[in-house]
């Protein structure tokens, strides 16, 4: 976190902008979540060079280089994991994870629960669109059962994922909801999961216009939460678990300490080491 | 009959006997005095109840290959023994103790024209208090091979300190009942004094040599997900990194700890991660990105039987096919093999090395051999090897990551470098970072990464070149040492072999294999696997000049010095 207010040269959200094109297509959620990615940066005050954005693959998962900052575009599933070797040997950085349902749900949803668990200080971002978008339209595990795609013709029958749950469950010490199409707000939000110390995990509600123009109804169809946040796990686990899907803001705020490995001295001292040996 | 050069011992025991215990004080009571050799173990996969046996060959020059035959074999009973008799063979000139209440020894031992002498191991015990049956086998075996009973009170009392004086007398009692009780026994093969200790002498495994290779070559991050035989890599880390002012990081699965020290590497750690076959699997679509991503690694894969879950606990060379040519797309990266317990100290390091000078990951293939064995060694020397990346400083001006360089290696920048930002991709991209899929984008890095590799300078390292027969024996890994003792078995006969072994597996040597099979008239493939794949990737690579022949064999079955002598006789 000693990023955090130092002086930087950036502090407008367009400094934190690279100027690769987005391959989004029009409309699509994402441009507002790099949006707030931006503006969150820069309320932070962010020096470009000390923020890496970890991705994996998907639609989401594009993000970093559309980034001034450094980025890590892995594999599928893989990010969470990437980010934990980056930041236990980097404390200085601050590291944000971009993701998607089915990358961050299905192939990596393992890392998902270990890094909840482990609570290595890093911000955990999931644009959640209830499909995978890059691969043309297939069910995630936050797709309604009912929904039919030409692999589940007639919806899969499978109950959806309740990610914000699961990552109380698993120990995650922030979990929010924004909305994409509120840009500033998600920013905020956003800026409040990177300051708090330990795994923060934010989904982020972000339509997908092409494979689920259905879901331009969520703006009418999302809230602020009508309680506030809290940082009681029973309170919490209650709220999530009675939570229609669509409530806004921050609705756990844990006090768990991060971990972090024990880490020595510099002083490298390889005959002390290499006395194991002898007879 | 004279003083042996050598002499091994098997002590044999259902699990929880304590048949590896008393192995393991047996052999370091010899390597304290003077002794150099080998101590391994063979096992089933279970914890408790299965089957265990210590393995030990002990000699005056050092040695790390198991023997043809052992000289004595004590059953401190023969419960479980028939699972493993065929790896432990005796013969007419060997000596096998027996409980009589133990069971019957395997008809393997029966056929074998051995000389059985039965010594009630559990009876004597028994009057002891606290007696166990694997310490009174610990006393016979001291007494056979010419120790003094107080010889062996010194490993005994140094690992059972923390036991309290009860169990130490308990021991040192039961050590001098076996001692007795082997008093009156002839056994006619006697290890020959060893040498002065002139130079500082080293016990450790395969294993720990990794461990200790990687952080001298400069690795600060380790990843772990233990698996068998891999984690003494990762156990000797987990403390050891700490004090070199590194971290260790227990992943939740291969995956996972894969990606962990690629991201790791990335912020500019050297990292490595230790692992098997089924880990290695799950492995490969992360060592692509790496290669892609130009971020280097390390991952040691201590090779068991295979394919899936295979033999755990036993040794085989059947993961060269997947370390070379596991990774989809073109995907160069390098390859390289221990070939003894010292020499996973030296190639691990050298592996970190040239990972880091590179950008490249690297796999090194040891196995559960070398891996797990325990050696008494001299000192291994220092080597100069310690990673170093060609790393970008502060940036003004747009920063081209993977600009092509004269040698392929351009500068990387890491996190916090001001000017340095891009982002790191598998994706197909362009010098700048930003990912493409034009063709010309795509051959030139595809280039870069292979030429980098092509051109470097690997020196004499990559293989082991020794002799000047005509007759080569031309094998890898773990059979190094092995196929030497043939060769020096052959020598004795008159006959001259040239002995090469690549430790550089990829990327391929063309060049300098050719020179070092000049003049080759017969070339004698040696591997440890069922489908001769050393064998297949020599033919695919390398014009070999001269006919072969090859002898392979999967695990668990070690090969023996003995039966590579007796190849290299047949072929006249």
């Amino acid at each position: 976190m000693s990023a955090i207010g130092t002086p930087a040269l950036a502090c407008k959200p367009g400094d934190y902008k690279s100027d690769v094109k987005p391959i989004w297509c029009p409309g699509c959620g994402d441009y507002h979540v790099l949006m707030s990615f931006t503006r969150a940066f820069a309320q932070l005050k962010l020096p470009p060079e000390e923020v890496v954005v970890v991705s994996g693959i998907g639609c989401s998962s594009r993000i970093p280089a559309y980034t001034n900052c450094y980025g890590f575009h892995g594999v599928h599933g893989r990010s969470l994991a990437l980010a934990a070797g980056l930041k236990v040997t980097r404390p200085d950085l601050t590291v944000v994870v971009a993701s998607g349902d089915g990358d961050g749900y299905s192939i990596g949803g393992n890392h998902f629960l270990h890094a909840c668990r482990r609570n290595i200080d890093m911000t955990y971002v999931v644009m959640d669109n209830h499909i995978y978008g890059m691969t043309k339209g297939q069910p995630s595990p936050t797709t309604e059962p009912e929904f039919d795609t030409a692999l589940s013709p007639g919806g899969t029958g499978v109950r959806p994922f309740h990610p914000l749950v699961v990552a109380l469950a698993s120990g995650a010490n922030f979990i929010a909801r924004c909305f994409s199409g509120d840009p500033n707000e998600t920013a905020s939000v956003l800026a409040e999961a990177i300051k708090h110390p330990g795994f923060s995990f934010v989904e982020i509600l972000s339509p997908c216009v092409t494979f689920r123009p259905d879901e331009s109804a969520w703006k009418d169809m999302v809230h602020t939460a009508p309680v506030p946040e809290t940082s009681d796990q029973g309170k919490a686990a209650r709220r999530l678990m009675t939570d229609d899907g669509f409530n806004l803001g921050i609705l756990y705020r844990g006090s768990r300490k991060p971990y972090r490995p024990p880490v020595g001295t510099t002083s490298i001292d390889l005959a002390e080491l290499e006395k194991d040996f002898e007879l | 009959m004279g003083a042996s050069p050598s002499i091994s011992i098997a002590i044999v025991g259902s699990g929880g006997t304590g048949a590896l215990t008393t192995g393991n004080f047996l052999f370091e009571a010899a390597s304290a005095a003077g002794w150099l050799g080998v101590f391994t173990r063979t096992m089933g996969p279970q914890i408790r109840g299965g089957e265990a046996a210590a393995l030990l060959r002990l000699a005056v020059e050092p040695v790390e290959s198991l023997p043809d035959q052992f000289d004595l074999l004590i059953g401190i009973d023969w419960l479980n023994a028939h699972r493993f008799g065929a790896e432990i063979k005796v013969g007419p000139q060997s000596l096998v103790i027996s409980d009589p209440r133990g069971g019957e020894p395997p008809p393997i031992v029966g056929q074998s024209g051995a000389r059985v002498i039965e010594i009630p191991m559990k009876e004597l015990a028994k009057k002891i208090p606290d007696g166990r049956p694997n310490m009174i086998a610990l006393g016979i075996a001291a007494r056979l091979l010419g120790f003094s009973a107080e010889q062996l009170f010194v490993p005994v009392e140094k690992r059972l300190a923390d036991k309290g004086t009860a169990a130490i007398e308990a021991s040192r009692a039961a050590i001098k009942v076996g001692f007795d009780a082997a008093a009156s026994l002839s056994f006619d093969k006697h290890l020959a004094p060893p040498k002065p200790i002139t130079t500082q002498r080293w016990l450790l495994s395969g294993n720990e040599a990794t461990a200790l290779g990687a952080i001298r070559g400069g690795i600060r991050f380790a990843a772990a997900y233990p698996i068998t035989p891999a984690t003494e890599v990762l156990e000797w880390l987990a403390p050891s990194l700490v004090k070199v002012g590194g971290v260790l990081l227990q992943a939740e699965d291969e995956l996972a700890a894969i990606n962990m020290i690629i991201g790791a590497s990335y912020g500019g750690t050297p990292s490595l991660t230790a692992t098997s076959g089924p880990g290695l699997s799950l492995m490969i679509e992360a060592l692509g990105l790496a290669t892609s991503a130009e971020i280097p690694i390390v991952v040691v894969d201590v090779m068991r039987g295979g394919p899936s879950t295979g033999i755990p606990t036993k040794s085989e060379q059947g993961d060269l096919n997947i370390a070379i040519y596991g990774l989809h797309g073109d995907a160069p990266h390098l390859v390289l093999a221990p070939q003894s317990v010292a020499d996973c100290l030296f190639t691990t390091q050298w592996a970190t090395y040239l990972a880091e000078a590179m950008q490249a990951p690297a796999i090194v293939l040891s196995d559960q051999y070398i891996g797990q064995a325990r050696a008494a060694i001299e000192r291994p020397a220092d080597v100069a090897f310690i990673g170093a990346r060609a790393v970008a400083a502060e940036i003004s001006g747009p920063y081209k990551r993977y600009a092509v360089a004269a040698n392929g290696v351009s500068p990387m920048a890491i996190p916090g470098t001001r000017g340095g930002q891009y982002t790191a991709d598998g994706l197909t991209h362009a010098e700048n970072a930003n990912p493409t899929s034009g063709a010309a984008d795509h051959l030139k890095q595809l280039d870069k990464r292979r030429d980098k590799l092509d051109n470097f300078n690997y020196g004499d390292h990559w293989a082991a070149v020794e002799g000047k027969g005509d007759l080569v024996v031309l094998t890898w890994g773990s059979l190094t040492t092995t196929a030497r003792e043939a060769i020096s078995r052959a020598a004795a006969d008159g006959i001259n072999v040239r002995l090469v072994a690549p430790r550089l597996l990829a990327p391929v040597q063309p060049e300098r294999l050719k020179a070092a099979l000049a003049g080759a008239k017969r070339i004698l493939v040696v591997e440890q696997t069922h489908g001769a794949q050393f064998q297949k990737y020599l033919r695919a690579h390398y014009d070999l000049p001269a006919p072969v022949r090859v002898f392979n064999r999967p695990g668990p079955l070690p090969i023996t010095a003995g039966e590579i002598h007796s190849a290299i006789a047949e072929w006249k």
